[in-house]
Formats: C-alpha cells, structure tokens, sequence
C-alpha cells in the first residue's frame, strides 16, 4: 500500500485492472475511447485494449445502458460511463425497468452485472445539469446496488467490487474528488465490498452518517466538535443500497445520537431512509431526534454564491452537531 | 427505398409441414388465452397476435439455438419455436411457479437466455438497445451469430428505436430487425403517429436496407429474413424488414377496438396467413386432409396438456414476493 493515487486515477486503476484480468470486462461511453473520458477517467484504456473493449458510443444514453445489459445476458460484465451523473436519467428506464427488474421477472434464472459509473456532484461550478446527485432515485429501486466511495481506496476497491457483482450496479464517483482527493488504494485482487460501511472517526458523544464529498466537511466539522469536548463518530457509508444498517446501529449504541449529511437534496433524499430506519429499529437507544443537514430542496445553480448557499459544508454540520449534542 | 436481395430457398415438404404447425399452434394457443381471459382463468396481460402467426413462424424457422430473438409482447410463439414448452408458457400466462416469472410477472416479460430468448419490459423499444448489445458482443467474438429483434410501428416513434438502430448502423451489427407494423398503436392508427407510409424507409436513416413486405405471407417473410440473416451472418450489418399485418384482437383482449371499422377488419381477416399457406401446401401436394387432421390433433393435444398442466401448477408462495431479486 505504498502507492498514492488520485480519486480519479484508482477508477482508472480499477478499471484497467479489471479489464486485464476478465475479458469480459469492456468500457463503453460518450467520449470513453481515445479521448479518454470528459474527465479522462478512461484514458490509457483504448491505447491498450482498443476499438472493441473500449467503445466510443453516440449520445445515446438509454442505448448505452440496454447495450449493457445484452453484453450481460451474454456474460460480459460492461461498464457504462455516463458522461455526467445528470444524464443518468436518459438512461432512466433501462436501468430501473429494464436492468433492475430482470432477475426477479426470470424468476431468479439470470443476471445482469453491469455497472453504470455516473459522475456526481456540486462545488464544481457545473450548474444545474452538471452538478447533479440523483442517487435516491436509484436507492429507491429494489434490484439495484448504489455506491458512492469517498476516498480513492474506495473508489478502486468498490469499482472492482462492482464489476465482479452479478447485480446491476450505480456507481457515483463524486467529480469534486477526482482530482483533489488522494491516497493509497488496494493491491491486486483486494476488493472493497459492496454493503459494508467504514468508521472514519471514532466517538461516543454522536453519530454522523455521510457518504462521498460531504465526508471532508464532515470529518472537519467532528474535528472541531472535538475541541468542544463533543466526540464525533463518522461513519462514512460507501454503500447506499443496502445500506450498512449494522454499522449506524452499533454505532448509535454508543452514541444515542444521529445526524445524516448528505449532498443530494433533503425531501426523500437517503438522510429520510435511514432516519425513519433509526425510528423503527433503535427508538429505544436515541437521546435526541435525529437530525440532517442536506441539500435544500432546490436546484444547483450556476453562480458560486448561490450554490455555496446550498452546500453542506463544515460550519452548517458542526452547527447541526452542537445542536444534536446539547439536545 | 433500397433494393433487398431476394434469397432463393428450398423447403422440405417436412419443413413446409413444421411451418404450417408452428402457425396452428402458435394461433391455438392465442385463442385459448383469449377464451381463458373470459373464462376468468387468466387474470390479464393477454396480448395476442392472432393474425401476426406468419411474421414469427417465417422469421425465427431455422434460427440457431444461440441465435438470439428480442420478442415483443405478441410474439409468444417465438418462445415456442426457439424451444420453450407449452406448458411453461402456460404456466407463465397463469402465473403459476412453472412459468418463466414464477407469477412475478405475466406474457413475455420473461426470457430464457440458455435458448436465446431475451424477455422485454412493457416500455416498447426498449428490447432494441438490449438487442443491440447481444448483437455487438456476436461482433466481439467474430460469431455469426445473430440477433432478431421485433417491435411494433408504434414503438418505432420511440426513442430507443432510434438509439438502437443508430448504433446497430454505425457498429454493423449481426441484427435483422423485424417491425411487425399492424397498423395500430394501441387505439391509435399509423396515420396519427407518423408522417410516413412504410417504417421500412426509417432504416435508410441509419445507413442500412430497409423493406417492405407482406407480413401475412409467410413465405415471403421467410424469404426476406433469409436474405436478411445471410447478409448479418457474413458481417455485412443489420437489415430491417417490415412486415405489414393486422391484429384481429384489440390491444389486449380487454380491448374492444371499437375504433376501427368492422369492414376493415373483415378486410384483413380475408389475408389470414393460414388459409393462405393452406391453399399454397394443397396446390403442393404437401398437405392433404389426413396430414391436416394430424397437425391440429396434434395443435389440440398440446394446448390440453398446457393448460390441463398449468391449471394444476402450484401457485407462488406469498414469501417469494420478495424473493429473487439479487443474485
């Protein structure tokens, strides 16, 4: 684990990994070929495994994830990049209807591994259709797995993980990472698995639930708790369908009490799940109601104002998590 | 419109024969389904193609075992001549534990990819990308194998049509795309849902041989598909072929059709495609009355069986509503 990669570089890492090991494994996109991705996540690919395992695509996103799924039926394991996580509702159908039904309409005699990397996420000054967090839409569909890692480790080991699954998965890889995050990544055939979050910060006095680019703000504003005298524990979730259920409640054991941030916006965003899971399943170990800092229920503007006015970001969590503590 | 080859071709009288039982039964057993839609047997989701028999016998006699066929929700004898037994198929329309879905879903939205059947969503089209990708991984492997993938005119105004066959076009895929064109999405007629005659002149669109023909001589559908399926075969791309048909029933068989006339439909039920071939097989000295009798013994037989069988299947379990959804 000596070696330190971007966020970005250990998708590619992953990918070309992936692809050497199983030709199975093929990348088609928009601009995926010898361009080598919109944010050059897939550069390198086409120069070594060329034309047919690296497929320039037409802006054809529903195309893009049905061709998928026939590489599937036929025991490939493709992975579609959409150019940016907002177009993903192009390609809407295929994935909820077409991809997300199919085993369970087979009657469990198929599968369909695909992966969809979907690009996510503000603070890039993309505005509103570059900027974009879809992923409750997906968590809302049963039949799909959704990922969303926030450090470069995770990225490649969740991709692998990903590509190895027999499921229809969504990856969102969050693009204010791709180059400002780095750190070591896994080695050889060591994968991160689907389902299992990670404790980033140990604490005893609150939970704080996060996933992707809200981990950063997250962790900053658990460290200045920390010299309140309030202990955080930061609980980054990786997977968000399924959710790591285990891990908050273990966690809330400790704790009693929940705050969830995340980026996507607030009104049935996962933040709504998992506390209605917290109510149902842990009522009886809560001091306190649990909280969210999220998104507000709009959408992400182009001016850097308003949508710093929009963003969680260090000083709205710890305000949340000083609120939650003195509750 | 482009000139498509015409195929010489020489059928058996044993072959003749096998397509004039495959049209007896695949008719049968949509007009056992209507009844048992009345009878209150079958709770819904009857989509029959009563009228249509010619366009699946002609085009998917003779296909491989790993040929792959995209059905539409009319096409239940596709599932019948790539080998899928009627009682499964019963069973299916039943929704009983020996159908294809196990009762999660009714019709065709089931597949059996051993046998190179993929099962649609009711979202029209969206079979054409999916077909795409069986198409492309034939190219990845130099197979000449191929794909036949069906959808009605009205589903030729949808998005994923164009995506596909655009694809299909640039990529040169092994693919023969059959539009069933009866004439009527749903209540709507052609002249509603597009400003042209003939789907066929789409193709030209997306740099490949478009026809137009009659969808009720199976023959003739056999004919053009061979021509069609050579040219796939020996990597020169896909073909579409429209066949031009009517569907005696309405959209489903809750529909009354009450918005096309009875002269129209007495005027499409004089091209029945069996009669047709019936006199063509007599004039041929292929059939005579004791052969007659012993096809539709054995078309009666085999629906008896059917339904006798999946009348005493054992339903689903309520537990496995929740079952089967990932691997």
């Amino acid at each position: 684990m000596s070696k330190e990669l971007s966020y970005l570089e250990a998708i590619r890492e992953a990918l070309a990994e992936e692809m050497r090991r199983d030709p199975k494994v093929f990348v088609l996109g928009e601009d995926v070929g010898a361009y080598g991705g919109a944010f050059g996540v897939t550069q390198g690919l086409h120069e070594e495994f060329g034309d047919l395992r690296v497929v320039d695509t037409p802006i054809s996103e529903s195309a893009i994830v049905g061709i998928s799924i026939g590489a599937a039926v036929r025991g490939y394991r493709p992975v579609a990049e959409m150019q940016f996580a907002d177009f993903i509702s192009c390609g809407f159908d295929q994935i909820v209807n077409q991809a997300a039904t199919l085993r369970f309409r087979y009657g469990g005699r198929a599968t369909v591994p695909i992966v969809v990397r979907a690009p996510s996420g503000g603070n890039v000054g993309g505005g509103l259709y570059h900027s974009q967090n879809p992923e409750a839409w997906f968590v809302h569909r049963p039949g799909l797995k959704v990922v969303a890692p926030s450090t470069p480790f995770d990225a490649k080991g969740l991709l692998k993980a990903a590509i190895r699954d027999d499921n229809p998965v969504v990856y969102f890889e969050h693009k204010y990472l791709y180059r400002r995050a780095k750190g070591p990544v896994p080695e050889g055939d060591e994968i991160v698995p689907i389902g299992v979050a990670a404790t980033r910060r140990e604490g005893r006095d609150a939970t704080l639930v996060a996933y992707g680019a809200m981990m950063t703000p997250s962790l900053e504003a658990a460290d200045r708790l920390a010299k309140e005298g309030v202990e955080v524990e930061v609980i980054d979730l990786r997977t968000l369908l399924p959710f790591d259920r285990d891990a908050i409640f273990r966690s809330l054991d400790k704790t009693s009490r929940a705050l969830i941030v995340h980026e996507d916006v607030k009104t049935l965003g996962i933040g709504a799940e998992i506390s209605a899971v917290i109510m149902e399943e842990k009522f009886d170990a809560l001091d306190a109601p649990v909280m969210r800092v999220a998104y507000p229920d709009t959408h992400p503007p182009f001016s850097h104002i308003l949508e710093a006015a929009n963003l969680p970001n260090a000083d709205t969590i710890a305000a949340a998590l000083r609120k939650l503590s003195e509750y | 419109m482009p000139p498509i080859k015409r195929t010489k071709f020489k059928l058996s009288s044993d072959q003749l024969l096998e397509m004039f039982y495959w049209l007896k039964l695949i008719r049968a057993f949509d007009l056992r389904l209507s009844t048992l839609v009345k009878q209150g047997k079958v709770r819904s989701g009857v989509y029959t193609g009563i009228g249509q028999e010619a366009i699946i016998v002609g085009t998917c006699f003779g296909l491989r075992r790993e040929d792959f066929v995209c059905p539409l929700h009319r096409d239940l004898g596709a599932f019948l001549m790539k080998g899928v037994d009627a009682r499964t198929m019963m069973s299916q329309m039943f929704a009983k534990t020996t159908g294809l879905s196990k009762g999660r879903d009714s019709a065709l939205h089931s597949g059996v990819h051993e046998l190179g059947i993929f099962g649609n969503t009711s979202m029209l089209g969206a079979n054409l990308p999916v077909a795409a990708g069986l198409g492309y991984t034939f190219k990845m492997e130099k197979s000449d194998n191929v794909v036949v993938a069906y959808f009605g005119e009205g589903a030729s105004n949808v998005g994923d049509f164009h995506e596909a066959l655009n694809f299909a076009g640039v990529q040169q895929l092994p693919i023969v795309f059959i539009c069933e064109n009866n004439q009527y999405a749903y209540s709507v007629p052609l002249e509603k849902t597009m400003a042209i005659d003939d789907v066929a002149i789409r193709a030209e669109g997306y740099g490949f041989d478009g026809v137009a023909i009659n969808g009720n001589d199976v023959l003739a559908v056999y004919q053009a598909t061979q021509g069609a399926l050579a040219r796939a075969r020996g990597g020169d791309g896909p073909t579409l072929i429209e066949c031009k048909t009517y569907r005696w029933h309405g959209h489903s068989e809750h529909d009354k059709a009450f918005y096309r006339t009875d002269e129209e439909l007495a005027m499409w039920k004089s091209r029945d495609p069996i009669p047709t071939f019936t006199t063509y097989l007599r004039a041929r000295h292929v059939l005579d009355d004791q052969k007659l009798k012993e096809i539709e013994a054995k078309v009666e037989s085999t629906i008896e069986d059917a339904v006798e069988f999946a009348s005493n299947a054992p339903d689903p379990a309520p537990e496995d509503a929740v079952s089967d959804l990932y691997a």
